[in-house]
């Protein structure tokens, strides 16, 4: 077990270097530079620019320094503002990590709680409502979705506002009771979460289905437990092993942030900060947020692993 | 009542021969939602193809047909439904976006089932080199957030004036592509090096058939079911990433009326006029939506033990 984790942890740096490279060569094949505008800059300002970013070096050693940097913490600075990218991305992504939590546990929550009670009512109304939702909020896109909410729940009802982000931006405001309007963070977190809500419920119903025939749930019927008892200690404790593999990806993409719902309710989290990096070539922007999603996934994806071998005791690591 | 004709018996002198397929399509037949996706999406499909040659389909032209006199309208007899904010129809666009949307769908599945089988099937027969190369390649590609690296993709090719990927439509299915391909590679390698172990694969080497011919004659056909649903449930995907593509301005360019550029052109205006957000968003939704109804139904159809 413990030679697996290490092989797995060591795994990730070669996956993270081929991320980077393939990100920094893309990203320079991309036509215009940062500083390519409509009325071209002096020619003393754009050598002066392109020294302070070492844009003026070659190429390839851009990228070994790139590389030397990055291995000693740093990640350059954007050419927006001329702002360290570390602190731009723990900017965004603590906006971002908030909003993904929420719609985390909103998803699990609706997720699980709806795949269960679809199995239980199998072929029953309550089950055909639950695979409904099931196909359909899972082939109905955030944007759609959240344009829906939009016009029903803030424009007619006028439940809801929109733009921003109802929780703190920073670190230090935490804890203080005005930087939270919870008000703003329904919809961003139900148009977010639905779509992953979708995929758990169906695969929790299925995995319910098929826990419910095993033997051990009939003896424990048999032996004269409660219904309750047997759902709950024997059924749903088992059902959930493959739900499991699922959150490891949806938690994921959805604290990585989506770049669609923060650009609709104009949420300043990462998603947004990396389109935008994209739009201005913002090239350590783009490489910092890069490497920053794929490592989150790389780490959620890892600790999911690690999980199922705890919960699953069959599977064990590390022995062929 | 007549009664059903059983396998394997002779019936009027022939063998009556129901294979996979036709069996699957029977049950596909019989799914009622699955059948409703089909119908919605071949009716919109026409109804879209029809529109770009046919003006009284089109009623007007998505572009040039600027009426200033009824800018920002909802739906009535003469604008189905409503205007935009320069007077131009909104049916009209809808619908060329339904089209754009199609094309992009389907064009990139085709893509990536060429890929995928091609780099699937040489993992699987080509040795242990190919294989991993193959599954190292696809560890960095889940590494990768898929939308990230289409909107790199899409920034990398777009503006270039390259034969074939020139054209911008192209240019965006290459994108979507090159991230798609590895999950249908990923299966059909997997299908492959289950079927080579397999007694029939044996038999027909044993009878020594040629490595081509056991391939492509018993291999190939035996590992579509599952590539064939992963295609279909792959186009709402790319639709999906088209649309978020265009919705965040890295689409097909302007004018161009792609569902996602529709959709967030309209939030412009979203207070003013909601019908220009609400019809392009729906037909993103029913597209989606039909494609994953008919994805579940061959799903089931053709592995009738997943229910």
């Amino acid at each position: 077990m413990t030679g697996y984790i290490v092989r797995r942890i060591l795994w990730i740096i070669p996956v993270l270097w081929a991320v980077v490279t393939i990100t920094f060569f893309l990203m320079h094949a991309v036509p215009g530079g940062p500083f390519t505008q409509d009325q071209p800059l002096p020619e003393g300002v754009l050598d002066a620019l392109n020294r302070r970013y070492n844009l003026d070096e070659p190429l390839w050693k851009q990228y070994l320094l790139y590389l030397w940097n990055i291995l000693h913490g740093d990640l350059g600075l954007s050419f927006r503002g001329d702002r360290d990218v570390s602190e731009l991305i723990g900017q965004g992504f603590f906006v971002t990590a908030q909003l993904g939590l929420l719609a985390f546990f909103f998803a699990a929550i609706v997720g699980m709680a709806l795949g269960v009670i679809s199995a239980l009512n199998h072929n029953g109304p309550a089950d055909y409502a639950g695979v409904f939702f099931a196909t359909a909020g899972g082939s109905v896109p955030s944007f759609v979705l959240a344009t829906f909410l939009i016009i029903i729940f803030a424009i007619n009802l006028r439940w809801f506002d929109i733009l921003g982000w109802g929780g703190p931006i920073e670190w230090g405001d935490t804890f203080k009771a005005s930087a939270w309007d919870l008000n703003k963070m329904v919809l961003p977190v139900i148009s977010l979460g639905v779509l992953p809500a979708a995929y758990i419920a169906r695969v929790t119903r299925a995995s319910m289905l098929e826990v419910l025939n095993q033997d051990y749930v009939r003896t424990a019927r048999a032996k004269g437990l409660r219904e309750r008892m047997v759902v709950l200690r024997h059924a749903i404790k088992n059902a959930m092993i493959p739900v499991l593999t699922l959150m490891g990806p949806i938690f994921a993409t959805l604290v990585t942030g989506s770049f669609i719902i923060e650009n609709i309710f104009a949420i300043p989290g990462v998603g947004r900060a990396f389109v935008d990096a994209v739009l201005r070539r913002d090239y350590a922007m783009i490489m910092g947020s890069t490497l920053f999603f794929a490592a989150v996934v790389a780490v959620a994806n890892l600790i999911v692993d690690l999980l199922y071998a705890v919960v699953d005791p069959r599977i064990r690591y590390g022995r062929s | 009542m007549k009664a059903e004709p059983q396998l394997g018996k002779l019936v009027d002198g022939e063998f009556l021969e129901r294979g996979l397929w036709s069996d699957a399509f029977r049950r596909l037949i019989r799914n009622r939602l699955a059948m409703a996706g089909l119908v919605v999406l071949v009716l919109v499909a026409i109804i879209a193809t029809a529109a770009s040659f046919i003006d009284p389909v089109e009623r007007y032209d998505p572009y040039r047909d600027q009426d200033y006199g009824h800018i920002q309208e909802g739906p009535s007899g003469s604008h189905f439904f409503g205007t935009d904010n320069l007077g131009r129809d909104n049916w009209s666009r809808v619908l060329e976006g339904v089209g754009i949307s199609l094309q992009i769908g389907i064009g990139t599945q085709i893509v990536v089932l060429v890929i995928g089988l091609t780099v699937g099937a040489t993992a699987a027969l080509g040795g242990r080199l190919g294989d991993n190369v193959l599954m190292r390649f696809t560890d960095v590609a889940y590494a990768f957030p898929d939308l990230l690296f289409i909107i790199l993709m899409r920034a990398v090719l777009s503006g270039r004036d390259w034969p074939i990927i020139g054209e911008p439509k192209l240019q965006i299915i290459f994108a979507i592509s090159f991230v798609s391909w590895t999950t249908i590679a990923r299966l059909v390698r997997g299908q492959m090096l289950s079927l080579k172990e397999r007694d029939f694969v044996l038999a027909a080497r044993a009878m020594g058939a040629t490595p081509a011919r056991i391939v492509f004659q018993h291999m190939l056909p035996n590992s579509l079911g599952p590539v064939v649903v992963a295609v279909i449930f792959g186009i709402p995907l790319a639709i999906f990433a088209e649309a978020a593509l265009g919705f965040i301005g890295f689409g097909l360019p302007p004018p161009t009326a792609s569902l996602g550029r529709l959709v967030s052109d309209g939030y412009n205006f979203i207070q003013v006029n909601t019908w220009v957000v609400v019809f392009p968003a729906a037909a993103i939704a029913l597209l989606m939506l039909c494609f994953t109804f008919l994805g579940d139904g061959l799903r089931d159809a053709l592995d009738p033990r997943f229910r």
